[in-house]
């Protein structure tokens, strides 16, 4: 008899206390935000649409090497390479089917220049999937994103428009093949 | 043999051998940089590091390079060794001290054997932050890139392009840390197998201008397996492509004929595919003389009305389209209608060299082959211009004299340095007898210059030298010649393995029956004797084993009113007959319809109706090789483009003339091949058949790791399309199917293996033995058959010409009409100009670069003169299929 009514005792409590508790919510700070008029913090690490960025001097970064698009898991990026008359490699076309990405970030763990990176950006949506598809007018940007300092061409050896042969970082000058001395 | 331990696992190995050869044909990932299978072992780079142990009882051992190490019976190996794989990543790291941080602009990436033993060894951080060397590049023609900084100086190029091909203009300039791998100066590299650098660099040193300009990486090429149609040896190729364009032509290994090397004239000949000016739909000349687009439909109603008021059809095939596309065609026009497109003089040579071919009484070599001869007798050919290829075989063949010298002082046959050092300039004897001087001269026994009947008559008193019952020629030679003939059978006589060579390119018949002659000869003296006769075109021998009747015939129809209609396959009328006969006979044709891929002039100029057909990378089908060999080659992209394969047009035409035949893809064709002409049979085994499935899957045309799949047309419609169907192949036009050592060679179309990503060397997996032959045996078959009871020496007829004669010199790039339509391949055309020696200009009352006018066959050209004193008197050399020159029956008498 005593138990019996100890368990209805433990029983009526706990449904008031979490009653009680529920109740006491509503006097909390909101975790749910007013989307889209209020828009959420995402980490600058985020990953959501992706861009190609710029080197500090402003030109292209993407060398169209194509490892982004050997690495990508759904094969949704495509790059044509082509290079100008200095012999600089850069893409005649970068596209990427956003609606095959599933934003794994592999592009960006791929790129030997850090052209290719991930935003914070995710909203994307559209009516028409067609208008998924980014040319590389859509995906270029106009600054360095997450990277400030890297300029690929700075560090690799071949010479490009203005910058020769050993004018790259721990370069020696060019050999001069018709010197015997040691 | 001898038995042989390598971490912990006996083998029975050849001893003749060396350590590093034998590990990577037991399966073994050893790292390596200046071996080749083909060049041999120097132990320069010493990336090959692998502990040897004395006996059982040692515990310590010795590190030895594996390349130097022979193979001795009881020898102790490990290759997993701690302190060897330790060395291995140590060399690696100073090999890769100045190497520049450039993978991802490299044209190599992804190909490249340097990344491949990086990662092998596990040298994949550098500590090394000090200044890098770094080097100037050169401009080294049209064909190949050069970007020195990347070299790790392994010497390969320099071993392949002076100790393999004999190149003088490429060598190692400056000293220890300076060295420079280069010309003198700026200059297109001067050797025909230049391109071959492009694959023997294990890094990206020097790379192919001609992908470079449209690049793409290894893994996402659609490749197939090729057969080269720039000659008539039949080199397997690998052409790669990615959204229908060509981009490169890269090196498929074949035991018996190409094994690791190309020419340059296949290798960057391709790029006529890409062309803008290519008929890419069916065509119709209108009032005004223009070609109009037609569409598919419209074209095939067309067609109807032609075919239903022609007074008569006739049909050219070509020698240089498949098999299968010739075959529709003659089944469309039917035989006594077909013809089969070769020149008459072509025709004559052709069907003599098919006579020595079948009659032979010795063996046939394969290109291969000619490597281990140890004398040569060549009649006629230029063959470093006519069949590039051999030029190169020949080329090793000349150092057989170097590894008798090393065998007889023990040195083994892998050891190149001391082979080299020993042979010195000691070669086999070759002996060639042409019209005017070679690129081979310099290995060549006293260069023997003759108009072309008397080559003919020299390989005739050959034949009698041999044998006294071979008859001579009736004009006796003068002493100094007939003591050169008596040396010559002499040295074939006593040789090990002595060759003759013999081509269709001088159209004279008469050069074949003697080297028929000089071959049954020798063969009584000698069992070893090979025999090897190199033809005009890719299927000139398939042509001539069909026995249809020459280009004239077809001519002769059409001016005797008996037809009134042309079909012409993948063929240049012009190529083939005197401007002024095709001129006339187009002009009575009422139609001339032409099934082509390329703006030839019969396009251009004479075509009625054009039908635009697939080249070697739009279809496939089969070419029969100079040596016999049965081979298909299958479609690498689908075009854009309403184009199909040669035979498909035919069988439309026959349709629509009202007798289709049922074929349906290639199977049902090569059968009706080889119904309809038994001497074919046996094509059908030349490549798995369309049906065959391995664990039910097809054979990826792509590597695994072919990419961009939902982007590449994306921007056309975001749903990406299906996967084409190939209803004529075992392949498939993706990355999905069977991927593996157990694929059979002829559908191999591009060679990787993990681990393992640049061309040459990837394909050891799929070989017996390194270098040896690919598991499966080599693709092709060799149909021909030798025909029994024929023991009869054919007369020594010559037709010896009294005045003046116009000879042809051919040139690798510039006198095949397909690789001529090349960007690359056109800058390195030799210039226009008829050769004559001095006497003769003396006589003409010309100096060098004066303009000659001369009347050849009823066309006259005029061009500079160039003194060449190789040629005879009397004898005017004529480039051909350039500047205009084509067409013309060559030799012939002349009159300037």
């Amino acid at each position: 008899m005593k138990n019996a009514a100890q368990n209805a005792i433990s029983a009526t409590s706990g449904v008031l206390r979490t009653l009680g508790m529920t109740f006491m919510h509503s006097f909390r700070k909101r975790d749910t935000i007013m989307y889209p008029e209020e828009q959420p913090y995402l980490p600058p690490r985020y990953r959501g649409r992706i861009v190609l960025t710029r080197d500090p001097d402003g030109a292209e970064r993407c060398v169209a090497c194509n490892l982004c698009s050997v690495a990508c898991p759904v094969d949704c990026i495509s790059v044509v390479k082509t290079e100008d008359e200095t012999g600089r490699w850069y893409p005649e076309s970068f596209r990427i089917n956003f609606s095959r990405c599933i934003y794994c970030g592999f592009c960006e763990e791929a790129c030997p220049t850090y052209a290719i990176q991930l935003t914070p950006d995710f909203e994307m949506g559209e009516f028409d999937r067609q208008q998924m598809v980014y040319e590389k007018s859509d995906l270029l940007i106009s600054g360095v994103g997450k990277r400030p300092g890297y300029n690929f061409y700075r560090v690799a050896g071949m010479a490009v428009g203005g910058k020769d042969k050993g004018a790259a970082e721990n370069e020696a000058e060019p050999i001069d093949i018709k010197t015997l001395l040691p | 043999m001898a038995t042989i331990t390598i971490d912990g696992n006996q083998y029975d190995v050849d001893d003749t051998e060396n350590l590093l050869a034998v590990a990577l044909s037991k399966g073994y990932d050893l790292p390596y940089f200046c071996w080749h299978p083909e060049l041999h072992s120097v132990g320069a780079c010493r990336q090959c590091a692998v502990k040897q142990y004395r006996n059982d009882e040692d515990e310590k051992g010795m590190i030895v390079m594996a390349c130097m190490t022979p193979c001795s019976d009881g020898g102790r190996f490990e290759i997993a060794d701690k302190e060897a794989a330790e060395m291995r990543s140590q060399v690696i790291e100073w090999l890769m001290i100045n190497h520049p941080h450039d993978c991802p602009v490299c044209e190599e990436g992804g190909e490249c054997h340097l990344q491949d033993m990086t990662l092998m060894t596990g040298h994949t951080q550098r500590r090394y932050r000090g200044p890098k060397r770094t080097h100037r590049n050169q401009d080294l023609g049209p064909f190949i890139s050069h970007e020195m900084n990347r070299c790790i100086a392994c010497y390969r190029c320099v071993r392949f392009y002076r100790d393999y091909a004999d190149g003088d203009d490429l060598r190692a300039l400056g000293s220890h840390n300076n060295v420079y791998f280069g010309r003198d100066s700026d200059g297109a590299l001067d050797n025909e197998f230049s391109g071959n650098l492009v694959e023997v660099c294990p890094t990206g040193v020097f790379t192919d201008k001609t992908l470079g300009a449209h690049y793409n990486r290894k893994w996402d090429m659609q490749n197939a397996p090729g057969i080269c149609t720039h000659c008539s040896l039949g080199c397997n190729t690998s052409p790669g492509s990615r959204q229908g364009m060509l981009k490169r032509i890269q090196n498929r290994f074949h035991g018996e004929i190409n094994h690791y090397f190309l020419c340059d004239r296949g290798r960057f000949g391709a790029g006529f595919v890409n062309r803008d000016d290519r008929p890419r739909q069916p065509l119709v000349r209108n009032a005004d003389g223009i070609l109009e687009p037609r569409a598919m439909d419209v074209m095939r109603d067309t067609m109807e009305s032609v075919f239903a008021e022609a007074k008569g059809v006739v049909g050219v095939g070509s020698p240089r389209a498949s098999l299968e596309d010739n075959y529709a065609l003659r089944h469309l026009v039917g035989a006594k209608q077909f013809s089969n497109g070769m020149s008459a003089p072509d025709a004559a040579a052709s069907r003599a060299a098919l006579a020595v071919l079948e009659n032979h009484s010795g063996q046939l070599a394969t290109l291969r082959e000619i490597e281990e001869c140890d004398a040569v007798l060549i009649l006629g050919e230029d063959v470093t211009q006519t069949a590039p290829r051999v030029a190169l075989s020949l080329r090793q063949s000349a150092r057989n004299k170097h590894h008798e010298m090393a065998a007889a002082n023990k040195i083994p046959k892998w050891h190149a340095r001391a082979v080299r050092d020993i042979g010195q300039t000691h070669n086999s004897p070759i002996f060639s007898a042409t019209t005017h001087a070679t690129r081979l001269d310099d290995i060549v026994v006293e260069p023997y210059r003759a108009r072309p009947n008397a080559i003919a008559a020299l390989g005739f008193a050959v034949a009698n030298a041999l044998d006294a019952t071979a008859p001579a020629a009736v004009e006796p030679l003068d002493q100094d010649a007939q003591a050169f003939v008596d040396a010559i059978a002499a040295t074939l006589k006593g040789a090990k393995k002595p060759l003759i060579i013999a081509g269709t390119s001088l159209g004279d018949p008469s050069i074949l029956a003697a080297a028929g002659n000089a071959m049954r000869a020798l063969r009584t003296a000698n069992s070893e004797a090979r025999l090897f006769v190199t033809f005009n075109e890719a299927n000139s021998l398939g042509l001539a084993m069909m026995e249809d009747r020459d280009v004239d015939t077809a001519f002769a129809a059409i001016e005797d009113g008996t037809a009134d209609t042309l079909v012409v396959m993948q063929n240049c009328l012009y190529e083939r007959a005197p401007k002024a006969r095709v001129d006339a006979a187009i002009k009575k044709a009422k139609n001339v319809i032409v099934m082509d891929h390329s703006l030839t002039r019969t396009v251009g100029e004479a075509a009625t109706h054009v039908l635009p057909a697939g080249s070697f990378a739009e279809a496939d089908g089969t070419l029969i090789n100079n040596e016999g060999r049965a081979q298909r080659f299958f479609q690498v992209f689908i075009p854009d483009a309403p184009m199909q394969e040669g035979w498909r047009w035919a069988q439309d035409l026959a349709e629509v003339a009202g007798h289709k035949p049922d074929w349906i893809g290639m199977d049902d064709l090569i059968a009706a091949i080889v119904a309809d002409m038994p001497q074919f049979a046996g094509i059908q085994d030349a490549a798995p058949s369309q049906s065959f499935r391995k664990f039910g899957m097809r054979f990826p045309r792509s590597p695994h790791r072919y990419s961009g799949r939902t982007a590449l047309y994306a921007n056309v419609d975001v749903r990406e399309r299906r996967p084409e169907v190939d209803p004529d192949s075992a392949l498939s036009y993706s990355m999905e199917g069977y991927q593996g050592v157990a694929t059979p060679p002829a559908l191999m179309s591009y060679a990787w293996a993990p681990g393992w990503d640049s061309n040459q060397a990837a394909i050891t997996r799929f070989q017996d033995e390194v270098g040896g032959h690919l598991k499966g045996g080599d693709p092709g078959v060799r149909i021909l058959r030798v025909a029994a009871g024929h023991s009869a020496f054919a007369d020594a007829t010559i037709h010896p010409v009294a005045g003046w004669q116009a000879v042809p010199i051919h040139a690798i790039f510039g006198s095949e009409s397909q690789s001529a339509r090349s960007a690359a391949i056109v800058e390195r055309m030799p210039a226009a100009e008829y050769r004559v020696n001095p006497a003769a200009a003396k006589s003409l009352k010309l100096t060098a670069g004066d303009t000659l006018e001369l009347a050849i066959d009823g066309e006259t050209h005029a061009f500079p003169i160039a003194i060449d004193p190789s040629l005879p008197d009397q004898t005017v050399g004529v480039p051909v299929g350039m500047h205009g020159v084509c067409g013309l029956r060559l030799p012939v008498e002349i009159k300037p």
